[in-house]
């Protein structure tokens, strides 16, 4: 077994808004092994971004605040950094691809001033060097011409283009952690293919782990080691990506699964999960996916189900697999 | 005919700066969207497809009028777009929505969802009164799968996702004719997508919507389009019926495209990359296809001759020598 390098336990995190407060995350646990990529898909609005923000300490605060638990990397808890050893561990140890690239990359300096800057304040290479790295990380992610690229500002790239910039920034200093918040969403399938041969490159090279959020299940089968399944601020599933795939065990997870929409036929509609996405502000009591579940029992209504092993190394939150 | 392009072009001046002239510097051309033509007859869905950095989303900004072309015409409903005057054009905004392909910086952040999504109804008289535009809006957040909690709260208070169905909301709050979507469902989990997926086809049956569809998911592309065009650094290389295309594509950049696709299960083959090389690039490219260098099927003649996009039957397309 590898050694762990990320380890969540029950982190919770709140939001204080003016109509009262918004649990983003709740209780969720989960860890990373030096060399594994971990996906963590679901429900839009889950929890997946505020979980990644809170492992690099980024949660706005006010509002925001982790109420509960520990965020261990490589033995040390996070939450209890300073504010001068975070930004010495960000970006050269665990570096970010964010969401929305516009929210990270500054539209008044150019890509290459963006890029460099990372790389000399973390690796205290030169003006000329730090631009010739550059250079090679743009054509490593498949900017064409780099050379006639690299100064032009984030505006004049595509949304795509924007993407590879922040990947190229997070990767820049070899980190030994990476968190990426889909950071495939505007890519063409090609070049998305590019992109995670050079993640997967960097993982057998430099023993990179990775938090891999997305919502596109093709690239989770074929990239992730382990899957964590989020609904509404909790994580309702863990396991290897095979048994995710062949044997979901908490409904949510088979919902999920039953509303891709297929290449091979075309239909009119698809199948969505039935029922709208629950509250955040006033959630269900019980389990929180009760709603909108086929299988409901008076329990669910009632009582939280457990996280528990299910199969070994496969984790659920249903009560389906409380009986007996 | 609702919508028809022709020859619509867009070329970015690169190192046109003072600076760069300063320092000798020849300007170069990049040619993001390079002579193209497509039409989209009334109620139907055209998917736009393509590698990252094509020209879809300038093409959208062309079409909507956000940017103005280099050449080319726009023809909306048989009239000629790029001439209607500011006030018409104003009026036709309404007719008209794009949702844009980066919703974090396309919603101002100083304002709340109930006014980024009752103020355009406002601005075209939509609903009069307030209680009336709240009633609207919260049958849209609804719709897009939010809800009355969400009515008050400020764009970064939300997750991406959530940002991106409000301006699909948004987009839709007006009654358009024909909706642009860049990328309107890329930040959606499955099934929240496939709700809003119902909801475009929903709206097409019920208010004969004629849509855009710009999305990197070929699955979603051949889930919501009648039809579907495959750019390639600024041209056109196929367009067809959707079936036809994804069953039998015929350009190499469409097959590779095919090729590439993950499928949502790790018991098959991963996706193959199957274009070699590097890039084709969009400053001064060379004479001749662009995918030149990198295509399986190249000869001799590729590099010289630009092939035209030609009919091959069954309303189909594809700009290659060695079909
Ligand atoms: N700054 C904030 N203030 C208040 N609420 C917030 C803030 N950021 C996020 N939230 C809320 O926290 C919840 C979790 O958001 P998060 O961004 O983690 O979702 P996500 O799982 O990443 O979704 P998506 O797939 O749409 O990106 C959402 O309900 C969101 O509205
Ligand atoms: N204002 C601008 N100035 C200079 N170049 C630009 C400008 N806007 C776009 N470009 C360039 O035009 C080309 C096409 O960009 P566009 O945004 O249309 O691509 P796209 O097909 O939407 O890509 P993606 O799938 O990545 O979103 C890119 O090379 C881009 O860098
Ligand atoms: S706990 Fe009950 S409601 Fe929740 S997913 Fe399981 S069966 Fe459905
Ligand atoms: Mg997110
Ligand atoms: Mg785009």
């Amino acid at each position: 077994m590898a050694e762990t390098v990320l380890e969540l336990d029950d982190l919770t995190v709140r939001f204080r808004l003016r109509r009262g407060d918004l649990t983003a995350v709740d209780g969720v646990s989960f860890s990373i092994a030096r060399g594994e990529t971990f996906g963590l898909v679901g429900e839009s609005g889950s929890g997946k971004s505020v979980t990644a923000r809170a492992i690099m300490r980024l949660i706005p605060d006010p509002p925001g605040e982790i109420q509960r638990g520990r965020i261990l990397f490589e033995g040390n808890n996070v939450l209890e950094r300073s504010d001068a050893e975070m930004r010495a561990l960000r970006g050269r140890h665990i570096a970010m691809v964010f969401q929305e690239p516009m929210s990270a990359l500054n539209p008044v300096f150019t890509v290459c001033e963006q890029i460099s800057d990372a790389l000399r304040t973390n690796l205290g290479v030169t003006k000329k060097e730090a631009r010739e790295r550059v250079i090679e990380l743009l054509a490593l992610v498949g900017i064409p011409s780099p050379q006639q690229r690299v100064d032009s500002y984030v505006h004049e790239f595509s949304g795509g283009m924007r993407q590879r910039v922040m990947l190229a920034m997070a990767l820049s200093c070899n980190p030994g952690f990476l968190i990426a918040d889909e950071p495939t969403t505007a890519l063409d399938v090609t070049i998305q293919a590019t992109i995670l041969e050079l993640i997967t490159s960097m993982i057998n090279r430099l023993g990179m782990s990775l938090l891999f959020i997305t919502h596109n299940l093709g690239v989770v089968a074929h990239s992730c080691d382990t899957i964590g399944v989020m609904y509404a601020s909790h994580m309702v599933e863990r396991g290897k990506t095979r048994d995710i795939f062949a044997n979901p065990q908490h409904p949510y997870t088979v919902g999920l699964l039953n509303s891709i929409p297929r290449l091979d036929t075309q239909s009119k509609y698809l199948t969505p999960i039935q029922g709208s996405v629950c509250s955040m502000m006033d959630p269900p009591a019980g389990c929180k996916f009760h709603p909108r579940c086929t299988h409901a029992m008076d329990i669910c209504r009632q009582k939280s189900p457990e996280f528990r092993e299910v199969a070994p190394g496969h984790f659920a939150a249903c009560h389906l697999h409380n009986r007996g | 005919m609702l919508l028809e392009v022709r020859g619509l072009t867009k070329h970015f001046r690169l190192n046109g700066d003072i600076y760069s002239k300063i320092a000798g510097e020849k300007t170069q051309l990049l040619k993001a969207v390079d002579g193209i033509d497509f039409h989209i007859r009334k109620g139907e869905t055209l998917g736009l497809v393509g590698e990252s950095g094509c020209g879809k989303s300038t093409t959208a900004r062309l079409v909507t009028r956000l940017i103005e072309p280099t050449a080319g015409e726009v023809r909306l409903k048989d009239e000629d777009l790029l001439a209607f005057s500011s006030k018409r054009m104003k009026e036709t905004r309404k007719d008209i929505q794009l949702v844009f392909q980066d919703p974090y910086s396309s919603l101002n952040p100083r304002k709340t969802i109930m006014h980024i999504l009752s103020r355009p109804m406002e601005i075209h008289g939509l609903a009069r009164t307030w209680a009336e535009r709240r009633e609207k809006v919260l049958d849209l957040l609804q719709r897009v799968g939010l809800s009355a909690e969400h009515i008050d709260r400020y764009p970064h208070e939300f997750s991406g996702g959530q940002r991106q169905r409000i301006a699909i909301a948004r987009a839709l709050s007006v009654d358009p004719e024909l909706v642009i979507g860049d990328e309107p469902v890329s930040a959606l989990d499955v099934s929240i997508q496939a709700q809003i997926l119902n909801l475009f086809r929903d709206l097409q049956e019920e208010f004969g919507l004629t849509y855009l569809f710009i999305a990197h998911d070929l699955s979603v592309i051949r889930h919501i389009s009648d039809r579907v065009a495959v750019m390639y650094v600024g041209k056109i290389v196929e367009t067809g019926p959707a079936a036809a295309l994804f069953e039998n594509p015929l350009h190499p950049y469409t097959k590779a495209l095919l090729a590439a696709v993950p499928e949502a299960d790790p018991g098959k083959a991963p996706p193959k990359l199957t274009l070699k090389g590097e890039v084709s690039t969009p400053i001064d490219p060379p004479p001749g296809c662009r995918l030149c260098g990198r295509c399986p099927r190249e000869t001799a003649i590729c590099a010289q001759i630009e092939p035209p996009l030609v009919d091959v039957g069954g309303d189909r397309q594809v700009a290659c020598h060695n079909l």
